[in-house]
């Protein structure tokens, strides 16, 4: 167990490229916990509400663009707690009644959310390291995607002003 | 003691680093690392290996393909092959076996089952 939490963590931290973020929780869900068929929402804080940006098993249209407190995706964001369904028997996919939410948080601030709507088909259920990854990946996956954006960004910005000084030395 | 040569065949980067991280508790093994069928392949052949981990679904070449190619290497005929996968349905499991895996793991996985597997296979 410790070395599935040792790994996600590392490989969380190891890059601060936004994609290759995404793709490691990705990989997380799928050879770490088990999922089959889940996705990623990124809050827009402009207009609140929680974007698709990254999935697997199904195609990243069929995610809900869902606003914060809508449904139990909005809900599960606004109250920062982790949601599993009462029973997994006999759940069919409803993109916007996951299986499971993780809202991703940095203390109390929830950037974003993993929903999960199947998983593979000889995981039969939860267990005790899939809750500890999934309080790993809430917070470190946060953190990485955080840090990620944030470092796009400011070489976005170095890359503007860079231009600028370039021209104006010319 | 000579070192045993693992190769780990997996395209996942979180996948592979988890493996190698269990196969260096168990003992002194030299570990390669191949991102596909075809990278596996080239790896086999310019060492010999005594024991092969792959994953299944892989770009370029999946597994079960190289799974069959390297047993009809003669010098790999009796090289123990771990399959981890994440395809759970018996059917997989009896196929990759048909075709001379020795070991069928399905994700997710904990260390210890790769442990166990390996010290099964190569007897100690």
């Amino acid at each position: 167990m410790l070395a599935n939490l040792y790994i996600a963590s590392f490989q969380l931290h190891s890059t601060l490229d936004f994609k290759e973020v995404l793709q490691i929780i990705l990989e997380i869900n799928i050879n770490l916990i088990g999922a089959e068929e889940f996705g990623i929402l990124l809050l827009d804080e402009k207009t609140n509400r929680l974007e698709p940006v990254a999935c697997e098993g199904l195609e990243l249209g069929q995610l809900p663009s869902v606003g914060v407190g809508q449904g139990i995706i909005g809900e599960a964001v606004k109250s920062g707690e982790n949601y599993f369904i009462a029973t997994m028997d006999g759940y069919q996919r409803d993109v916007l009644a996951p299986m499971v939410c993780v809202p991703l948080k940095i203390k109390e601030h929830v950037i974003g959310v993993i929903v999960i709507y199947k998983l593979l088909v000889q995981k039969e259920q939860f267990t005790s390291v899939d809750h500890e990854l999934f309080s790993l990946l809430a917070g470190h996956a946060a953190t990485a995607i955080f840090s990620s954006r944030l470092y796009s960004e400011s070489e976005r910005k170095l890359s503007t002003i860079q231009g600028f000084i370039d021209l104006l030395t010319k | 003691m000579t070192a045993l040569k693992v190769l780990v065949v997996e395209d996942s980067p979180t996948m592979r680093q988890l493996i190698v991280f269990a196969l260096k508790r168990i003992r002194n093994f030299q570990i390669v690392e191949a991102n596909d069928g075809v990278d596996g392949l080239k790896k086999l052949n310019a060492e010999k290996f005594d024991l092969i981990l792959t994953d299944i679904n892989m770009p370029i070449m999946d597994g079960l393909k190289l799974v069959s190619m390297v047993r009809n290497d003669p010098n790999y005929s009796n090289v123990p092959i771990v399959i981890i996968t994440t395809e759970g349905a018996a059917e997989d499991r009896d196929r990759a076996l048909a075709l001379g895996a020795n070991a069928y793991i399905t994700k997710p996985i904990q260390t210890t089952q790769i442990l166990d597997t390996v010290r099964s296979l190569l007897k100690f």
